[in-house]
Parts: C-alpha cells; structure tokens; sequence
C-alpha cells in the first residue's frame, strides 16, 4: 500500500493539472485568434467600404463598374493572362522532360538540378531585372552586325514581351521544382515506366499517356502557382516599362484612387479563387489515392 | 548496355533546362557581376564603394532593419497564431486559418499596399472613423510599412510553424510531465530546441521575402523610407550622375550577397528539423 500510494499520488496530477489547464490558454488563444481576425479582416473590410462609399452619394458600385471601362483594363490583364499560359507552357515543357529523365536515369544530376532549381529564391527579382536590363542595352552596342541583336529587339515587343515570359519562367522555377518533385515522389515511376515499355509502349507515350496523367495534382498546383506569380509580378514588368495588369493598377492609382483600389480588391479575389481551386484539386488527389 | 543508353538520353532531356537557366538567369547575373565592377569602361571597385557610402549605405541598413524587424515579430506572432489553432479542438477553424493563411501568404506587391492606404492611409477608413489623423498617425513610415509587411510575413510563418508543432508528439510532454517539468521547462528544454531550426527557417524566409519586397513599398511610400529596393529602381531608371549607372548593379549585388548569406544559414538547417519531424 505504502508503494503503491506515491505511484497514485503523480498519476493523479496530470489529470488535475489537464482539468485545470484548458483555462488559461483558452483565453489566450481567444484573445490571439481575435486580434489576428481584426488583424487580417480589417483591411480587406475598409478596402471594400473605401471602394463603396461615396462621400456625397453614400453607397455605390460605381467604381467595380469603372473597372472594366477604365483606359487599358482589357489590354493589361489579357497580356499577363496571355504572358501566364505561355510561361505556364514553357515551364512545364523545360522541367518536366529533365525531371522525369533525372528520376529514371540520371539521380546523381539530381541535385544539381534541385540546387539550379532552387537558386531564383536567393536572387531578388529586382536584382535580376538589374541584370537583364544591363543585358538590352548593352545588347545593341555589342552585338549591332549579328543576327541576336534582331532577337533582342524582338523579345521587347510591347504587344507581347517575350522577355519577360523569359524571366517569369525563371522566377517560377523553384515552385515548380517543388510541386513537380513532390508530384513524381508519390508515383513509382519508375516502375510504371518499365511496365509501359515492357508492353512495347514508346517515350513519348510513356510520357504523355501514362506519367502525366498520375501527375495531374503535381502539374495542377504548379500550373496554378505560375499563374498566380505572373498575374501578380510588379517588379520586372514596371523596370522594364511593359503595361501588365499589376503595373496598370499602379499608373491608374495617381488618377483614380477608388478604382484602383477596387481592382486590388477583384485581384485579390481572382487570387484567392485560383488557390482554393489548387487546394481543393490538391485534397481530392489525396482523397482519391 | 541498356544502362548505357538510358543513361545518355537522360542527360539529353535536362540538356534544354540546364541551357534555359544558364543562357536566361546566368548571363544577366554574369553581367552584374560584370558591370559592378566596371566604370567608364575599365575595371574598378569604385561602383562597389559608392554603394557602400552614403545615402547607399542607409537605404541598405534600412532594408536590413526592416526585414529584421519584419522577421522577430513575424516568426514571434505566427508561432502563437500557429499553436492557437493547433491546440484548437475546432477542425474548422485550422482549416480555414491555413487556406487564409496560404492565400494571405501570396497577398503582395501593389494590391497589398492599396488595401492598407485605403484602410489607415490619410483618407483612410479606418483613419476616418477613428480620427488617427489628429493624433499624428501616418502610414507612410517605417512602423506603417512594418505592419503592412507583417500582413503577407504572419500567414507565412504560420504555414512555415505548423506542420512542426504537428509534429512536437503528445507523448514528449508527458515524457517531461511524468519526470516533473513544467509547462516552461518543456517548452525550454524540448519545445524549443526541437522547433529551434523551423522557427529560424521561418525566421530567413520572412526576411527574404521583406528585404526583396520592392511592389509594395514603391506604392505605399514612394522614397520617404530608405530602401535598397527603391534606391536600385532610383538609380536604373537614370537618377544617378553620369557615368555612375552601374551604380544600380553593385548595389543589387550588395542584395544578393546578403540574401545569399541568410538562405546559406537557412538550408542546413531545414536538414537539422526534418530529422526529428516525421
């Protein structure tokens, strides 16, 4: 009995102690989770109320409906939409051939393909558009009497700025990278490649009829996260003076406050949209295997 | 044999990758590094020099304090955010704070600064409602533009946290409960050190993304708070002497030197955590 009462009195403890615990950080977390949602709510509320309130009409939509009116609203968004899918196409087209040839044949490339991948991140996209602008100026005065001088002038049209697909593709890289990897880390492909070849399938159809199909999330969720990058990317587009949508919202803000800001608040949404789309495919793909 | 063959066309298809990376991110790198180090046509530190001096010199001191400040405050609010909602019961509410969180993340560049302009800038809603103008309130400084960089920071570290206090198993407390520790102690001699490596990752990737943030400050504050991001758009888009354009290189190599050395701090360290988070 002497033995066994010590033993008694700990192990009644923890119980005490867990009856008593659930208090305290009940009301910290409620005052935590109250001052991140006025944190994080507050803004998108007064956006919302700044974009309706008319200081002499009191509420009004007139400015959603100046959106789609205002001087260059269709031209800016169809280009970085325009730029979004190429860039999407680009990127997949470079990454996924190298990725899926490493994990089959290549591993010791691996890494070096992981390390390249991964070094946009460290880059500052305003660093990187610093380089590439030295690089098209410089361009013409070294390489006036060589055909790349025509391909420079031709990358920096303004109807449709091939340079900047070019840069986008870069700054995409490290999320793709991992989307991708994550995606073919879940399927065997190897053994799925060697089953299809062994049935006398060719590569392309390896690629095209078996693999990508397994890698429907994985392309999905980079698709989206490119998407999301393009149609929100400032820097690039505004240092070298292209008219994307994030630098039209810019120019118009001098002029027509309002409605700039009711275009930050449809962009937010198109956003906001774009990944709860990626997050649901991402949980039926986890749900459905 | 077959070996042999698979082999080569491995190579072959990261061969147009590889080009891509080195023809489009490597060239204009080399030529930063390249112009950096010239003026007037001939080698020289003077570029490199300038841009440590001066008002140079504070609009990358500036750019270091708020990216740090940004990061302290950022990881220290996230990680109780994150372990609010972890210890939550309520399924719901961690969902819907980590689909917020992943799109809040994302929620940058020239929309993020509007949406604050329109709530405390100075004809700001919530500047109105509230009358801050008369207290002497103005977003258009460093504390301002701090708390608009902790609105994408917070979500961030959030997501960055949680899957590692997911990860601090029930059991490690009641190991500690069971040999008398109390909540302080666990958290001093567990706790922490086993999140120690993810709070500093989330720590590296929140001064990142402040110290590369150009979209939103260019926006919100124009030039009235020092930044290298603002100073490199100053001196690329020609306000700088004659003869001194490359001015705006060297200063991006500054950047990229000070990024690369926190992310070198970062990537051993994610190594470290995964080790004790499966």
């Amino acid at each position: 009995m002497a033995t066994v009462t010590p033993q008694v009195a700990p192990a009644a403890t923890p119980p005490a102690a867990a009856k008593g615990r659930p208090r305290r950080p009940r009301v910290w977390r409620g005052a935590v989770l109250v001052v991140a949602a006025l944190y994080f709510l507050v803004p998108l509320l007064a956006s919302f109320v700044f974009t309706v309130d008319d200081p002499s009409e009191g509420f009004t939509l007139d400015a959603y409906g100046q959106i789609f009116s205002a001087e260059g609203f269709g031209r800016s968004l169809l280009l970085s939409l325009g730029l979004g899918v190429v860039t999407i196409a680009l990127v997949l087209l470079l990454t996924l051939p190298a990725m899926i040839a490493v994990r089959l044949s290549a591993p010791r490339l691996r890494t070096v393909l992981e390390v390249v991948c991964t070094l946009p991140l460290v880059v500052p996209p305003i660093t990187f558009v610093a380089g590439i602008s030295t690089v098209l100026r410089w361009g013409p005065d070294y390489l006036a009497s060589t055909p790349f001088y025509q391909t420079i002038i031709a990358v920096q049209n303004p109807d449709f700025p091939v340079v900047l697909v070019l840069a986008y593709v870069v700054l995409a890289l490290p999320f793709v990278y991992r989307s991708l990897d994550a995606g073919l880390g879940a399927i065997d492909v190897r053994t799925l490649s060697e089953a299809a070849r062994n049935l006398g399938a060719s590569w392309p159809h390896v690629v095209f009829r078996v693999i990508i199909p397994n890698l429907r999330s994985g392309l999905a969720s980079a698709g989206f996260l490119t998407l999301a990058l393009v149609l929100g990317e400032f820097t690039i587009a505004q240092l070298l003076s292209f008219q994307t949508f994030p630098v039209w919202i810019y120019t118009i803000s001098g002029s027509q406050a309002q409605v700039s800001v009711a275009v930050s608040v449809f962009s937010l949404l198109i956003t906001w949209l774009l990944l709860l789309v990626l997050s649901s495919a991402g949980a039926r793909q986890r749900s459905g295997s | 044999m077959t070996g042999n063959r698979t082999r080569s066309k491995g190579w072959l298809a990261a061969v147009p990758l590889l080009a891509f990376i080195a023809l489009i991110f490597g060239v204009p790198l080399l030529v930063l590094l390249g112009g950096t180090f010239t003026r007037d046509g001939s080698v020289s530190a003077a570029n490199l020099t300038e841009s440590l001096q001066g008002a140079y010199l504070t609009a990358l001191l500036g750019s270091v304090k708020i990216s740090t400040v940004v990061a302290v405050v950022g990881a220290v609010l996230g990680t109780f955010l994150a372990q609010a909602v972890v210890t939550s019961r309520f399924r719901a509410l961690r969902e819907a704070v980590l689909t917020a969180s992943g799109v809040l993340a994302n929620f940058g560049g020239v929309p993020l600064a509007f949406a604050w302009i329109a709530t405390l800038g100075n004809s700001g809603v919530v500047t109105q409602a509230l009358g801050l103008s008369d207290h002497g309130w103005n977003l258009y400084n460093f504390w301002g533009l701090t708390l608009v960089y902790l609105y994408f920071s917070i979500p961030l570290m959030v997501l960055t946290v949680v899957p590692a206090l997911d990860g601090l198993k029930p059991q490690w407390r009641e190991a500690a409960q069971n040999n008398g520790a109390n909540t302080w102690q666990f958290w001093r001699w567990v706790g922490i050190p086993v999140l120690g490596p993810t709070l500093l990752g989330g720590f590296v990737l929140l001064f990142g993304g402040s110290f590369a943030a150009y979209a939103t400050a260019k926006a919100m504050v124009g030039g009235s708070v020092p930044l290298v991001t603002l100073q490199i758009d100053a001196a690329l888009s020609g306000n700088v002497l004659i003869g001194h354009e490359n001015v705006a290189l060297a200063l991006s190599l500054d950047m990229i030197v000070i990024a690369g050395v926190v992310m070198a701090i970062y990537l051993p360290l994610q190594k470290r955590s995964a080790r004790w988070l499966r």
